[in-house]
């Protein structure tokens, strides 16, 4: 067999001044990058194994370790960089597809980074957000044309005509709506794809604050039916683990068409990873592969997908909203209003940032287009229809901090859902090794060796103070505004201005430059 | 009284609790300075227990009625007023009928100076021992009982 020309990107340095060989880092690394020799008592540290995952660096007690980025350098070319060629040594050597977990790292424009937010001064007053009442109380499903009121003469029990009060009630009978105390949300990961216990975490945090967490394809596992009344339920492809319960336990149903990190493809779920657990949750065989595939066989159109949205809401009695997920691909703006017209209550849009277990690298590098103009052209499409408030508008795929998701919603969107931050809040480092199955953070793997590295205590804690700590954050940035709930910020595009970009990019964004006034 | 409770379902086998106990236990209480130093290094209070991929880390109980200040000739081994089982090496004989009665096993020898080694006192003197503050997961943890 010849030698392996293909070179990691990290260095285990260790601190031998501080290092105490108590063996935690051997002990810990999923990757055996860390191996303690009995023989010369000693620790060996492979560079080449491992994958930055930084698990040892955080656990070790004298902060002996440390991981560096250590890119083999190869001689300059601006064409030709590293990264390129050792993708090519790598499938030079293994033929295959190299795959990737997380989301789109290219360096591909931040719209975000180029839109500031406005602010009040003297004209109109900013609002404390910690002395006067703030509201991001967020209503997801469709809202009704228009509102009726019935004329109901207020009865008095004593007969006094001069105390005649006239009394409107509200006859429009409301669709089916989820009530979120924050416009954030969980994105949908699957039990398979991340372990029980990464998905306890998100459940418990979103449940105590009040939003949404979300199953994705792989079915409710019957340890987090307590956390139902708080979580959306998907039927993909796959449709694994849809029965009648699942539907019914849930706040809403989402048909996922497609995912923000690789447009067009379906899911694999390995083998390996299906063990008794998985299995039962996705009705499937153990050790089978779970294999979702890149379309629904019964959707290829418009209509298709309208008769299995009216299936659900058949099935769910017209009781909870039914939403369609689709990543954000060139026709997105058309895409959307067909799903809305097809009935969906809400349409989830994933941008190209959107984060995945498992995804040719080639895919979610280069399929898709960035959420930001994804939200604008189809908020803006929905509305030149007329139909805007026939569904509400979610968008996921890469929200950094909570300045990115309100700039989500003064374009146009309703709420956000949030991924691969909430994964970080329970420990990831996107170290974008998830399909492996050997996450050392216990989040996307169903080893039990590893599963128990996330106690879903403290990553239910976690989860929830990053919740509350961008609501607070939004709070602020909506106070200095001088507006006093999310509803007003809403498509409110005045209040953003681009900065460095194109006349088209604005159009596209349908907001003004930095420098413009009203 | 408080004591310390195992989650060995989130026990993740780092052993970072018997680094703590010992540096703790240690004259210099400096994790560099007792590992480094190898004479003055004490033996941790703590048992860790591995089969396949459940791992837990156990100390003293501090039973109710515990079996090894009754099976104590000397006394050496007692309880104090707050009801936890504390060792005094000064009246320490090493006979380690104590070790033979402890049901859980985590009474240490000293085979070198014939005594016991070692025993969790609960970090004596601090108000969380150093295992249940350093735990990185939370499997060890101080609950009220």
């Amino acid at each position: 067999m010849s030698k392996s020309k293909f070179r990691t990107d990290f260095k285990i340095v260790r601190d031998m001044e501080k290092c105490i060989k108590c063996q935690a880092c051997a002990r810990v690394c999923s990757n055996d990058a860390h191996v303690y020799d009995n023989e010369s008592n000693s620790i060996i540290s492979y560079n080449d194994k491992c994958v930055g995952c930084h698990f040892c660096e955080d656990l070790c007690p004298t902060g002996a370790l440390t991981i560096k980025r250590n890119i083999p350098e190869i001689k300059f070319n601006s064409h030709w960089d590293s990264y390129s060629v050792y993708n090519i040594i790598k499938q030079a050597e293994t033929g295959g597809v190299l795959l990737t977990g997380m989301g789109n790292d290219k360096p591909f424009k931040e719209y975000f980074d180029h839109i500031v937010l406005n602010a009040s001064q003297v004209t109109n007053p900013s609002i404390d957000p910690l002395r006067e009442p703030m509201e991001l109380k967020t209503f997801i499903g469709k809202k009704p044309d228009k509102i009726e009121l019935k004329y109901e003469p207020y009865k008095l029990e004593y007969n006094k005509p001069e105390l005649k009060i006239i009394n409107y009630k509200i006859s429009t009978k409301m669709p089916p709506q989820l009530v979120l105390e924050t416009p954030i949300m969980f994105s949908a990961m699957s039990y398979g794809s991340i372990s029980l216990n990464a998905q306890k975490s998100l459940a418990k945090a979103a449940t105590e604050f009040g939003t949404m967490w979300n199953t994705g394809e792989g079915g409710l596992h019957e340890d987090l039916k307590p956390y139902s009344k708080n979580v959306i339920v998907q039927v993909a492809s796959g449709r694994f683990g849809v029965d009648i319960d699942y539907l019914e336990s849930a706040a809403a149903v989402e048909i996922k068409i497609g995912q923000g990190a690789k447009p067009g493809i379906g899911g694999h779920l390995p083998g390996e990873k299906v063990d008794t657990e998985v299995s039962k949750t996705r009705f499937i065989p153990i050790g089978s592969d779970a294999i979702s595939p890149a379309p629904h066989h019964d959707i290829y159109s418009i209509e298709d997908l309208k008769q299995l949205i009216y299936a659900l809401k058949e099935a769910t009695r017209y009781q909870k909203p039914v939403g369609v997920k689709i990543a954000a691909v060139h026709n997105i703006a058309p895409i959307a209003t067909g799903a809305v017209r097809a009935g969906a209550d809400f349409v989830v849009i994933d941008g190209m940032r959107g984060g995945t277990g498992a995804a040719p690298t080639v895919i979610r590098d280069n399929v898709g287009i960035p959420i930001e103009l994804a939200i604008a052209v189809v908020d803006q499409r929905l509305r030149d229809e007329g139909i805007r408030q026939q569904a509400s508008l979610i968008a996921a795929g890469g929200f950094r901090s909570s300045a990115d998701i309100i700039k989500a919603i003064a374009l146009g969107v309703d709420a956000v859902y949030i991924g691969t931050s909430a994964l970080i809040s329970l420990g990831c480092h996107l170290c974008q090794k998830c399909y492996t199955g050997k996450c050392n953070w216990g989040i996307a793997t169903q080893d039990p060796y590893l599963t128990k590295r996330l106690n879903p205590e403290i990553g239910a804690k976690r989860a929830y103070n990053l919740l509350r700590a961008w609501s607070l954050e939004i709070k602020e940035m909506l106070g200095g505004m001088g507006i006093n709930a999310i509803e007003s910020l809403r498509g409110n595009r005045e209040q953003l201005r681009g900065v460095g970009l194109s006349e088209l990019e604005l159009k596209l964004l349908g907001i003004k430059h930095a420098g413009e006034a009203w | 009284m408080k004591k310390i409770v195992i989650n060995e379902e989130y026990c993740i086998g780092c052993r970072l609790c018997e680094v703590y106990c010992v540096s703790q236990h240690s004259k210099s209480k400096d994790i560099i300075k007792t590992f480094k130093s190898s004479e003055d290094r004490p033996v941790s209070g703590i048992v860790f227990e591995e089969n396949g991929y459940t791992t837990f880390a156990l100390q003293c109980r501090h039973c109710k009625e515990s079996p090894c200040t009754t099976a104590c000739l000397t006394s050496a081994m007692y309880k104090n007023n707050n009801e936890i089982v504390l060792h005094n090496k000064e009246k320490c004989v090493g006979c380690w009928m104590c070790i033979m009665v402890c049901p859980f096993g985590i009474i240490k020898p000293d085979l070198k100076n014939k005594k016991v080694a070692s025993k969790c006192d609960l970090c004596i003197g601090r108000e969380v021992p150093v295992c249940v503050e350093h735990c990185p997961n939370e499997a060890i943890v101080l609950k009220e009982k």
